[in-house]
C-alpha cells in the first residue's frame, strides 16, 4: 500500500483498526466492546488457567483427531470418486449436500445423540471439514494428466502404487488446499458448536464469561481463537505454496 | 538402394544390402486385431503386422487413423476388441516388464526429480534404492543429462525433459520400446540430434523399436521398415524398407535420391488421405 509515495508495511490497516477499536472502547460502547488493550491484557492472563489450558487440551486434541479423520476418509474417498464414475454418481450429491448444509444445525442432533464429550467435538469437527477435502481432492485427481496414469501402468504400477505413488502426489497441491479450508470450517463447527451447547471445552468458558457479563474475558477468548485459525490458515498455505510449483505443470 | 514398396509384404532388394537383411524372427506380432471405442468407433479393423527383432519399425499414416491405438493395444495399456498381439511369443494380456513405453508428452512426475524418474520402473519393481540409483545415473549419463540428476521437471527444456522419458524406458531393459511421437513435441534441432541418437540405439542396444511418427521425413530417415497405416478403421496399406545407407553425413543422407524418393513415394501414397 502507497499513500502519498510513502509504502506503508502490510500491518498498517491492522494497527488502524486497532487505533479505531481502542478509541471505541472508551467511550460508551466500551460496555460491550471493550478497549483493546484491556482484551490483550486478558489474554495473558485467562492463557495460564488451569480452565483455559484443560478447554485448549479438549478442543485440541478432537480437532486434530477429527481432522485426522477427516483426511483419512475424505482423502480416499475424493480420490475414488475422481477415479470411478459409478463412484461419484452415487455420492456427489451427498458430499455437494452435506457441504452447502447448515452443518451447525446439526450439532444439537450430534450432541444428543452421542452425549456431550469429546466423541461429539470430534464428530462435528468431521463433519465441518471433510466434504471439503473430498471435493476438493476429486477435483485434483480429475486434472491428473491420463498419460502420467498410463505411464505408471506401463511400467506395472499395481492399484495401491498408483495410488500412492501418483495420484495422492498429483492432487497434493489441491489437497492441501481442501485441508486447509477443511481446518478453517473445522474451527468454526467447533466454536459454534461449543457455543450452541457451551458444555464442554471452550463453551464452558464463553458461557461462563457471558453470564458474569465478562466482555473483556469474552473478546480475549475470541482473540485467542482467531489468532489461531489465522495462523493455522497461513501455516497450510505456506505448505502449500512449496508444492504449487508443479500445480501448473501436471 | 532401390526403395521397397510392397502391397504386403517386403519384397527383399537383390544386391548389396547396406544393413544386414532384417532377421526373420518377429519380437511382435500383431494378428487380426481389431478395436472398437466405446461409443462406436472403430479405430482399427482386423490389422495383422510383424515387428522384426532388434530394428526399428514404424507406423504412419494419417491423423486419427489409429496409431496410438495400435502402440497403446502392444504395450497392453488398452485390450483389442478382437485378434492377438504376441511379443516374444507370449500373448500380451496387459502391461509387461519386456515392453516400455516412451510418450510424446513425456509423461513424467513433476515432483520428483530426474534420477526417481529415471528410476520409477525399477523403483515399481522393488529393486533396492540404492541399486537402482546406480542404474538410473547409468542410463541419465547415457542420454546425455549427467549433472541433472538432481534437477525437476520444471527446470529442464522440452528435449531433456524426453530425454529423461527415454533414460526411464533404457533403464528397465526392456526388449521393446515403444514410442509415440516422442519428438514431436521438441524444436527441429533437438529432434534432428534426436534421430541420430535413436538410429545409435538402435545400432547398439539390440533392442526393438516401434515408433510413430507424422512426420515422412523422420519415417524414412530412422526406420528399418515402415507400415504405412490407412485412413480409419485402420489396416496396413503398404511396407516400406527404405534401405538407407547409415553412418555418414546426415546432411548428405537427407540431400540423397535414394532417400528423397523413399519419401516421395510414401507422399504419394498418403496424399489421396488428405481431402
Ligand atoms: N478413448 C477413446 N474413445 C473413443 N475414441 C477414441 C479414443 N481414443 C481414440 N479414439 C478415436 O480412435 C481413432 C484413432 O485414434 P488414435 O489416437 O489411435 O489415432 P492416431 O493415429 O494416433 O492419431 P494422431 O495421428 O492424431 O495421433 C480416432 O478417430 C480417435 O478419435
Ligand atoms: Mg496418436
Amino acid at each position: 500500500m502507497v499513500i502519498s509515495g510513502i509504502r506503508l508495511p502490510m500491518m498498517t490497516s491492522l494497527i488502524v483498526w486497532a487505533v479505531i477499536w481502542e478509541i471505541a472502547g472508551h467511550t460508551d460502547a466500551g460496555f460491550i466492546l471493550p478497549p483493546l488493550s484491556r482484551i490483550v491484557w486478558r489474554v495473558f492472563e485467562i492463557v495460564p488457567t488451569a480452565s483455559f489450558l484443560d478447554a485448549l487440551l479438549i478442543t485440541g486434541r478432537a480437532f486434530l483427531l477429527g481432522n485426522a479423520i477427516a483426511i483419512g476418509i475424505g482423502v480416499p474417498l475424493g480420490i475414488l470418486m475422481g477415479r470411478s464414475v459409478i463412484a461419484d454418481r452415487l455420492l456427489l450429491p451427498w458430499v455437494n449436500l452435506f457441504l452447502s448444509a447448515p452443518l451447525s444445525a446439526l450439532v444439537p442432533v450430534i450432541m444428543v445423540l452421542f452425549g456431550l464429550g469429546e466423541t461429539t467435538i470430534v464428530l462435528v469437527v468431521v463433519l465441518f471439514s471433510m466434504w471439503i477435502i473430498v471435493l476438493n481432492t476429486r477435483a485434483g485427481v480429475r486434472a491428473i494428466s491420463p498419460s502420467l496414469v498410463e505411464m505408471a501402468r506401463s511400467f506395472g504400477a499395481n492399484g495401491w502404487q498408483a495410488f500412492s505413488r501418483i495420484y495422492l502426489w498429483a492432487a497434493l497441491p489441491e489437497i492441501l488446499a481442501g485441508i486447509r479450508l477443511g481446518m478453517i470450517r473445522a474451527v468454526k463447527g467447533v466454536v459454534i458448536g461449543q457455543l450452541l451447547v457451551s458444555v464442554v471445552g471452550f463453551g464452558t468458558l464463553f458461557e461462563i464469561y457471558q453470564s458474569h457479563f465478562l466482555m473483556e474475558h469474552f473478546w480475549a477468548l475470541l482473540l485467542v481463537l482467531f489468532s489461531f485459525a489465522f495462523t493455522l490458515n497461513e501455516l497450510l498455505a505456506g505448505l502449500e505454496r512449496r508444492f504449487a510449483y508443479y500445480a501448473a505443470s501436471r | 538402394m532401390t526403395p521397397n514398396i510392397a502391397p504386403a509384404e517386403p519384397r527383399q532388394t537383390p544386391g548389396l544390402a547396406p544393413i544386414p537383411p532384417v532377421a526373420t524372427r518377429p519380437i511382435v506380432e500383431v494378428k487380426s486385431v481389431s478395436k472398437t471405442y466405446a461409443g462406436g468407433v472403430e479405430a482399427l479393423s482386423g490389422i495383422s503386422l510383424d515387428f522384426p527383432e532388434g530394428r526399428l519399425t514404424t507406423l504412419l499414416g494419417p491423423s486419427g487413423c489409429g496409431k496410438t491405438t495400435l502402440l497403446k493395444i502392444i504395450a497392453g495399456l488398452i485390450p483389442a476388441s478382437g485378434g492377438q498381439v504376441f511379443v516374444d511369443g507370449r500373448e500380451v494380456k496387459g502391461p509387461g516388464p519386456e515392453r516400455a513405453f516412451v510418450f510424446q508428452d513425456f509423461a513424467l512426475m513433476p515432483w520428483a526429480s530426474v534420477i526417481r524418474n529415471v528410476a520409477f520402473g525399477l523403483e515399481l519393481r522393488g529393486i533396492a534404492h540404492g541399486e537402482r540409483e546406480a542404474i538410473a545415473e547409468r542410463h541419465i549419463a547415457r542420454v546425455g543429462l549427467k549433472g541433472f540428476e538432481r534437477k525437476y521437471p520444471h527446470e529442464l527444456s522440452g528435449g531433456m525433459r524426453q530425454r529423461v522419458g527415454l533414460a526411464r524406458a533404457l533403464a528397465v531393459d526392456a526388449k521393446v520400446v515403444l514410442m509415440d511421437e516422442p519428438f514431436s513435441a521438441v524444436d527441429e534441432q533437438t529432434r534432428r540430434k534426436f534421430q541420430e541418437e535413436l538410429l545409435e540405439l538402435v545400432a547398439n542396444e539390440g533392442k526393438s523399436f516401434i515408433f510413430v511418427t507424422h512426420s515422412i521425413e523422420e519415417a524414412v530417415y530412422v526406420s528399418d521398415r515402415i507400415a504405412l497405416l490407412s485412413r480409419r478403421p485402420s489396416r496396413v496399406s503398404a511396407i516400406i524398407e527404405p534401405k538407407i545407407v547409415r553412418g555418414g553425413d546426415p546432411e548428405k543422407i537427407r540431400r540423397d535420391s535414394a532417400y528423397l524418393d523413399v519419401v516421395e513415394d510414401i507422399w504419394q501414397q498418403l496424399k489421396h488421405y488428405l481431402d
